[in-house]
């Protein structure tokens, strides 16, 4: 039988695949594509003109354009950091490696909301820099500049932890090569070590971007809600959810799905488009 | 280029790399450093670019002092275990880089640098190659745009860290011969490491055999094999049948087996005969034959004597018929150290 001679030792059962197979896909029904659908579904449940006027009312549209820029500061700052930090880790030994590495990991084990207090604690009116703040009229907390600082803090270790694994898979080698040619700190870096990480360079940014866009807890602490001025679009949704204005809720919402389907796309179009230089070949 | 490497020494952590080395290497001559893992070959390969800075010590090209120069101070081209090809970049430009890479006046025009790269290629038989990208190539190609590209900087000297490392056999011995070849015709002064002693002994004009940092024997491929300085480099060089004995009396034994040790004082010692330099001798002592297999040209022979020592012995073709059931043998010639 032509189909047995396709059998692997590792293989299992017809059934037992059907039953993982199924298992996994009731799950992802469930709390994925369902809460998703329902999102488009109560969005649109007044018909798409009132989840578009919803959408381009003032409030709403502050509340992207803050979001934007806050994930235009946060994305190419942890690009850059994530960058520095993957490279000093994966290409160098120092003192304090390990620790640095426990410390990029911090934001995932912190809570964003305790994230968020750190900022208010420091920055806030009766924080420590409070003071010197009011007198030179500066506003961090319940501003643009508190609700960057704390999306960089929850998205940092994205990019870092992104490239990190990749620089270390790729060793020293290529850069001593290029060394030994003559070539220059910057040069190798630009050369031949960029190069090398780009797609998962990409990668990481995309994951960043998405999740700075979508950060409720620790920007929800420092931003102070204040509508059309420091409500990011997640914080805009619950407003609007708790005036129980729900049509408005889930336009805004989906429009956020929406933003997060596009950076889905184009990771899948990165990693359809990786030409012959697939980024871990080459042996 | 002449090269000098004056009691250079390097310690990873407490773990010592390389102990006090010295080692001359003349202009235009092809050196391999030969050794087992962690015996510190490529430690001082990378000394001697320039990519690892001894401890201790000093490393000289013609008499200059270049211990803490730079790897592109040195202009040495490095061929590395992986090849380290950058995998991004096509061939031609993987050639071009160390051109590529200079500025000013040093930098060669486009057409110079296209015409250098032509020419390499050439000389590592892959023309038409150069728009390829590394993954598109097989390892022994590979093997030949490293090398190539290691050559395009016109290195006063190349080194190689285990060239054939990662190829398979066939390739393996072509490739050797090309390395041969493509230091006779450029006539750079090239060093490579291997762990590979029939490697080491076709290709190279000179073996540097090194051991826990140190090096055991210089020599060319017939003097490291033929007259063994130490212990180490008579088992690691060649086959080798090894036998734990004492010597008194000017006389090594190790149960039936006797062998002349002249100079050597009483007491423990170790003695190596080679598969060829045992023979059917009537005054010699007895083992029985277990096995005989055809290898090439020759016959090994597996026997064993009486008291349980296994013996391998090799033996022509012609003369195999006469090895079967109970033999006497003798050594012809025999490498006794101390212990």
């Amino acid at each position: 039988m032509a189909a047995a001679s396709h059998r692997r030792a590792t293989d299992d059962p017809a059934w037992a695949k059907a039953l993982v197979i199924g298992i996994v896909l009731a799950f992802l029904a469930l709390v994925l594509v369902l809460p998703l659908a329902a999102v488009f579904v109560e969005a649109l449940r007044k018909g798409l003109d009132a989840a578009v006027a919803a959408v381009r009312a003032p409030d709403a549209l502050a509340a992207v354009r803050l979001t934007l820029i806050t994930a235009a500061i946060a994305v190419p700052f942890n690009a850059a950091f994530g960058l520095c930090a993957a490279w000093a880790i994966a290409k160098h030994d120092f003192k304090g490696k390990a620790l640095l590495i426990t410390l990029i990991d911090l934001p995932f084990s912190v809570s964003p909301v305790v994230a968020g207090l750190i900022y208010v604690l420091i920055f806030g009116l009766q924080g420590w820099f409070g003071d010197w703040l009011v007198e030179r009229d500066l506003k961090i907390i319940f501003a643009l500049p508190g609700i960057v600082l704390a999306t960089v803090f929850v998205t940092f270790p994205f990019v870092a932890r992104e490239l990190i694994p990749l620089m270390q898979e790729q060793g020293t080698s290529e850069e001593e090569a290029a060394v030994s040619m003559g070539a220059g700190g910057l040069y190798t870096f630009w050369r031949v070590t960029a190069p090398n990480v780009r797609w998962g360079l990409m990668y990481g940014v995309l994951l960043c971007n998405a999740r700075a866009m979508g950060e409720f807890g620790a920007v929800s602490v420092v931003s102070g809600h204040i509508r059309g001025l420091t409500n990011t679009m997640p914080l805009h949704v619950e407003i609007l959810y708790n005036e129980y204005d729900f049509v408005g809720a889930f336009a805004v919402a989906a429009l956020l799905c929406l933003l997060a389907v596009v950076t889905l796309i184009l990771k899948t179009a990165l990693e359809v488009a990786q030409p012959h230089v697939r980024g871990r070949g080459g042996h | 280029m002449t090269i000098s490497i004056r009691s250079v020494e390097k310690t990873f952590g407490r773990y010592p790399a390389l102990n006090k080395v010295d080692l001359e290497i003349a202009d235009g001559e092809l050196l391999a450093l030969l050794g087992p893992s962690g015996s510190g070959k490529t430690t001082l390969l990378r000394a001697i670019a320039g990519l690892e800075f001894p401890d201790a010590g000093q490393v000289l090209f013609d008499g200059v002092d270049v211990t803490f120069a730079s790897a592109a101070d040195r202009r040495v081209g490095f061929v590395f275990q992986q090849y380290a090809l950058f995998k991004h970049m096509t061939v031609a430009k993987n050639i071009a880089f160390g051109l590529d890479v200079r500025k000013g006046k040093d930098k060669p025009d486009k057409a110079e640098i296209a015409r250098r790269v032509e020419e390499l290629l050439k000389l590592v038989e892959l023309e038409g190659l150069g728009k390829r990208y590394p993954s598109q190539l097989s390892g022994g190609q590979r093997q030949r745009v490293a090398l190539s590209r290691a050559l395009a900087v016109q290195p006063s000297v190349l080194l190689l860290d285990e060239p054939f490392g990662a190829l398979d056999a066939t390739v393996r011995k072509s490739l050797r011969r090309e390395l041969r070849r493509v230091h006779d015709a450029t006539g750079v002064t090239t060093i490579f490491v291997t762990h590979d002693q029939e490697e080491a002994l076709e290709l190279a004009d000179r073996v540097a055999i090194l051991n826990n940092g140190r090096i055991e024997q210089i020599g060319t491929p017939d003097q490291v094999h033929d007259q063994p300085s130490t212990a180490f480099v008579c088992g690691f060089v060649g086959e080798a049948n090894r036998f734990e004995g004492q010597v008194s009396n000017g006389r090594f034994s190790a149960g039936v087996l006797g062998l002349p040790a002249t100079g050597l004082r009483d007491g423990a010692a170790t003695a190596y005969v080679r598969p060829h330099d045992f023979a059917l001798d009537d005054s010699g002592f007895e083992a029985r034959v277990e096995r005989a297999h055809v290898q090439g040209p020759l016959t090994t022979v597996n026997a064993v004597t009486p008291d349980g020592r296994r013996l391998e012995i090799s033996a022509s073709r012609a003369e195999a018929a006469r090895f079967a059931g109970t033999i006497r043998i003798a050594a012809r010639k025999a490498h006794v150290y101390a212990a």
